[in-house]
């Protein structure tokens, strides 16, 4: 299944989704895409992870649903910020690639990656694991449901079993 | 230059008569001055998340393109996201400003100098970024001036609105953030905001 951007994306429409935050990741690139190319969708790109917490929480306090798109290096810049996310009960829904798990080629990665559920959870945000192409859309959508009913920060980890392993190699042949 | 605008006449005159305008303010002192001059449930202060002020104001500024939304923060606030105004910058939001209260101190630690004190520019950082005005106040004239274009011209605007360094008096508006999120959104979006 390789199509499980374009699933994701429909199931961020389905949920009602119209502002996007994102810091560019591979493994997103073809849902930022669609995101860009939709008219009713704002796709906002961030200097850094830790605006989108701010910006999905301006976007709840004027009636809109948010999504917010990273990598798991990204998630560590967020964790002030989430605090605010949790004292004020905003909804936030985190779609994160992740990097530093199996098979990965860049050491640096693998700090960050491997503590990502960790610091999530200590920030008291719920973490969902989608280990195959499959379990992804289904995933989002109950992280959605959880994040906006719920009113809870909800975090999608997209395995990089799913995503590929980048080498040196790959990056070279690109 | 010595700085002659003080902090709670400039945000009381930003302020004054704000109509439907909407408030978000950094934490600390900013916070403190939209309370004092007249806490409203359109005003969104902040008591954490040290640098997403502007980020907030960007997401409700694109949630709701027909209001306009004010962000009104220190300098320390505003340096600690400094990126924030290169996100505004590309998404050009119309309705949106960004007005830094600058006495170049960290006022709520100590009154320690920050990075403006050192001649640290906001303004051209901010007309660098694509902001559609951006200035540096300095006095009652320029502060009319910019209070006219925050409720009448098109954004993104910034303003550095310098102000002299000085404790002012502690005016706390609630603290409890899911009761500011809650009165924030029932005002804007009406009763039944948080009840479907």
């Amino acid at each position: 299944m390789k199509d499980w951007p374009d699933a994701i994306y429909k199931t961020l429409k389905d949920a009602g989704v119209r502002q996007v935050g994102y810091v560019p990741d591979a493994g997103h690139k073809r849902l930022i895409e669609l995101c860009l190319a939709d008219k009713e969708m704002r796709a906002v790109v961030l200097s850094t992870e830790e605006e989108g917490i701010g910006l999905a929480a301006g976007a709840w306090l004027g009636g809109v649903r948010g999504a917010l798109l990273m990598q798991s290096s990204g998630v560590g810049n967020c964790i002030n910020a989430l605090g605010m996310t949790r004292e004020c009960r905003f909804p936030l829904l985190m779609l994160i690639t992740m990097r530093g798990q199996k098979g990965e080629f860049n050491p640096w990665q693998v700090p960050m990656g491997q503590a990502t559920p960790t610091v999530l959870e200590a920030m008291g945000v719920v973490v969902h694991e989608a280990n195959t192409a499959e379990a992804i859309a289904p995933t989002v959508d109950a992280a959605a449901r959880l994040a906006f009913g719920s009113y809870q920060a909800v975090a999608v980890l997209i395995s990089q079993a799913v995503i590929g392993i980048k080498s040196f190699q790959d990056q070279a042949s690109r | 230059m010595k700085n002659a605008l003080r902090r709670r006449q400039a945000v009381e005159i930003l302020l004054r008569e704000r109509k439907d305008l909407l408030v978000v303010a950094g934490l600390g002192s900013t916070a403190w001055d939209i309370t004092a001059a007249g806490d409203s449930p359109l005003n969104f202060p902040l008591w954490g998340a040290m640098g997403n002020a502007a980020m907030i104001g960007l997401g409700l500024a694109l949630a709701q393109p027909k209001r306009r939304v004010l962000v009104l923060t220190g300098d320390g606030e505003m340096l600690m996201g400094l990126g924030s105004l290169a996100t505004i910058g590309v998404q050009q939001p119309r309705n949106l400003s960004v007005v830094v209260i600058d006495n170049e101190r960290y006022g709520e630690t100590g009154m320690q100098a920050t990075h403006t004190a050192a001649g640290v520019d906001l303004a051209k950082v901010a007309q660098a970024c694509g902001f559609k005005l951006a200035r540096l106040v300095r006095n009652g004239a320029q502060l009319a001036a910019l209070r006219a274009a925050i409720y009448r011209l098109s954004g993104p605007l910034f303003a550095q609105v310098k102000v002299v360094a000085e404790k002012v008096p502690l005016v706390l508006p609630p603290r409890d953030g899911g009761i500011l999120k809650a009165r924030f959104r029932k005002a804007l979006l009406g009763e039944a905001a948080d009840l479907d």
